[in-house]
């Protein structure tokens, strides 16, 4: 029964099995993107990148097709574009960084829309608008696994500075110039991986598989080691579930992923330990000698 | 006197020139396929406007202002009906269009949609009939009427030009008829993924089971996947077609995971262009029927 329920779809198909590994892939790259997005309060950063990634891999897909190589590189040099561009313009000029960014991604969204309208055919915008989670090919998973790869590595490389830039940029100034580099590395790790959420779950819900799991790691712990450990922990289990939920319930995959992430954060929000609400309600004894 | 007679002549052309452009009739028609009928019956007497051209997908079109310009001049307007184009009475209205509707289907005896994993799609009825030619004769038939309507003196003309259609129809259903007869019957069963080929099978009998609904605008599931490729593997269906409007990777993969053969493109709603295999109704027919048993005689 349980089996049934639990196991036997990924044992039986091989896209789901495959969506799996996809799914555990974009939890251990994106979720430590996203505690870093959230604790640098940069989490709708994370959603104007996700629209700004579309005209890139627009002009990709006029290109090419559904490629996956044209659309991936169109991404990528479309979401480094605008991170640079937004961040010299808040450093230039008196306009600040979330203006800025902002004002770019809405035109990058609008030449996506147009990118994709050229082409003639209106459908081929909601594939790239939702991606296809239960079609990934082996050269999606490898793209995939690589960014997760490259992300885990390169945070591990530069853990430091990137802790000390969220706690106290400041004194990270003051003592060292590493800063600005690893600002750059870091965005350039967001990019990449929302171009690979993009291609399992699409441009709109990209962003979701990271912020909702670093939002939920937010009320389990105060370390941040521990914060994304969970954070990588509640977007496999939002993946698995909504794997699940979609295979018995018959609803679209991708949604339905990010929709168990949000019940997850939901639950974390009224239970979670680390000012969640049921502990400001209800606060605990005090210790008394 | 020389001017007289230059201004005369002139006069004269200038007549010629308006009697010309109004002899054409302006005409809309809302997708490709109703299109083609309209251009075999019309001929030279109609100017043909097609708001959703080749390869677009009628379900989800959004019309742009130049459409409801085209339609404001139109003397007539060709819909298929049966909800195929949902947004047609609408824009017609906001156009502020005097033209003639006239629906392409009426006399077609719709289909029900065919039914997916137990529950019925809500579109209730199939609105591709064309896809069964004995359906397109029907249409033609009320095209044809439809522009002796607005333009009786051309009466001789569209009758002449919807007889020699179709007798043309005609001979393309005998042959679409014995095409199939030489696939088995027990392989005559294709997945493909855009569910839109229920007059087909009503009318020469290949079985089509679509990973989708009727409408393309719904994103599959899990469950609709693993139970197409149950389905695929149960009854042992010989062949996945990828279609013109829909993700080819899903197909891809359901295809990989089951051994089907994947077949080439089958035209469903619309044409291709010009230098494409199916730029007219008769050529989407035979390609479609070429590509079937290409995919299915083993």
């Amino acid at each position: 029964m349980l089996y049934d329920a639990l196991i036997a779809p990924f044992a039986e198909f091989e896209f789901m099995r495959r969506a799996l590994v996809g799914v555990f892939a974009l939890a251990l790259g994106g979720a430590p993107v996203g505690v870093f997005l959230m604790l640098r309060r940069m989490s709708l950063t994370g959603d104007a990148m996700a629209h700004a990634i579309l005209p890139g891999a627009a002009l990709g897909f006029l290109v090419a097709g559904l490629d996956l190589f044209a659309m991936t590189l169109g991404g990528i040099v479309a979401g480094v574009t605008v991170a640079v561009g937004a961040g010299f313009i808040a450093r230039a000029t008196q306009l600040k960084e979330d203006a800025s960014l902002a004002a770019f991604y809405l035109v990058s969204l609008a030449l996506g829309v147009t990118i994709v309208s050229l082409k003639g055919s209106n459908v081929d915008l909601l594939h790239i608008l939702f991606g296809t989670v239960l079609a990934l090919d082996n050269a999606t998973l490898y793209l995939l696994s690589g960014i997760a790869t490259v992300t885990l590595l390169v945070l591990a490389v530069s853990w430091r500075p990137l802790v000390l830039e969220c706690v106290d940029p400041l004194f990270l100034r003051s003592v060292s110039r590493a800063g600005a580099p690893v600002h750059f590395a870091f965005l350039t790790l967001m990019v990449i991986n929302l171009v690979g959420g993009f291609h399992a779950l699409g441009t709109l819900l990209a962003v979701g598989l990271m912020m909702l799991p670093a939002a939920t790691a937010r009320f389990w712990a105060t370390d941040i080691t521990r914060m994304i450990a969970i954070a990588i922990g509640a977007a496999i289990l939002s993946g698995i579930v909504g794997l699940l939920v979609s295979y018995h319930a018959g609803v679209p995959a991708g949604p339905a992923i990010i929709l168990t992430a949000g019940v997850v954060y939901a639950v974390s929000v009224v239970l979670g330990p680390v000012g969640g609400l049921r502990r400001r309600l209800v606060p605990g004894r005090h210790l008394e000698a | 006197m020389r001017l007289r007679t230059i201004l005369a002549a002139l006069a004269v052309l200038a007549g010629a020139i308006a009697a010309s452009a109004q002899e054409k009739v302006l005409v809309v028609a809302t997708f490709s396929i109703l299109g083609d009928f309209v251009k075999n019956v019309g001929g030279d007497r109609v100017a043909l406007e097609v708001l959703v051209g080749p390869n677009g997908d009628a379900h989800v079109y959004s019309p742009s202002p130049s459409d409801a310009k085209k339609l404001a001049a139109a003397k007539v307007v060709f819909t298929n009906g049966l909800r195929l184009e949902g947004w047609i009475d609408r824009l017609v209205k906001a156009a502020g269009s005097r033209a003639a509707v006239v629906t392409a289907t009426k006399g077609i005896a719709p289909i029900e949609a065919a039914e997916r994993s137990g529950h019925k799609a809500e579109h209730g009825t199939d609105p591709h009939a064309w896809q069964s030619v004995a359906n397109a004769k029907i249409y033609v038939t009320n095209v044809r009427d439809g522009l002796i309507a607005v333009d009786p003196a051309g009466r001789a003309t569209y009758e002449k030009n919807a007889r020699d259609y179709l007798a043309q129809l005609d001979a393309l259903e005998a042959e679409v008829k014995a095409e199939v007869a030489r696939i088995e019957p027990e392989r005559r069963r294709i997945i493909t993924s855009h569910d839109a080929f229920g007059y087909f099978r009503a009318a020469y009998g290949v079985q089509f089971i679509a990973p989708q609904g009727v409408s393309t605008d719904a994103e599959a599931s899990a469950k609709d996947v693993a139970a197409i490729i149950r389905q695929i593997r149960r009854q042992r269906i010989p062949a996945v077609f990828l279609e013109n409007i829909s993700d080819p990777r899903l197909l891809q993969r359901i295809a990989d995971e089951t051994g089907a053969r994947i077949g080439g493109t089958l035209y469903s709603d619309a044409l291709s262009d010009e230098k494409g295999p199916a730029a007219s109704y008769i050529d989407m027919m035979r390609h479609n029927v070429k590509e079937l048993k290409a995919a299915l005689t083993s």
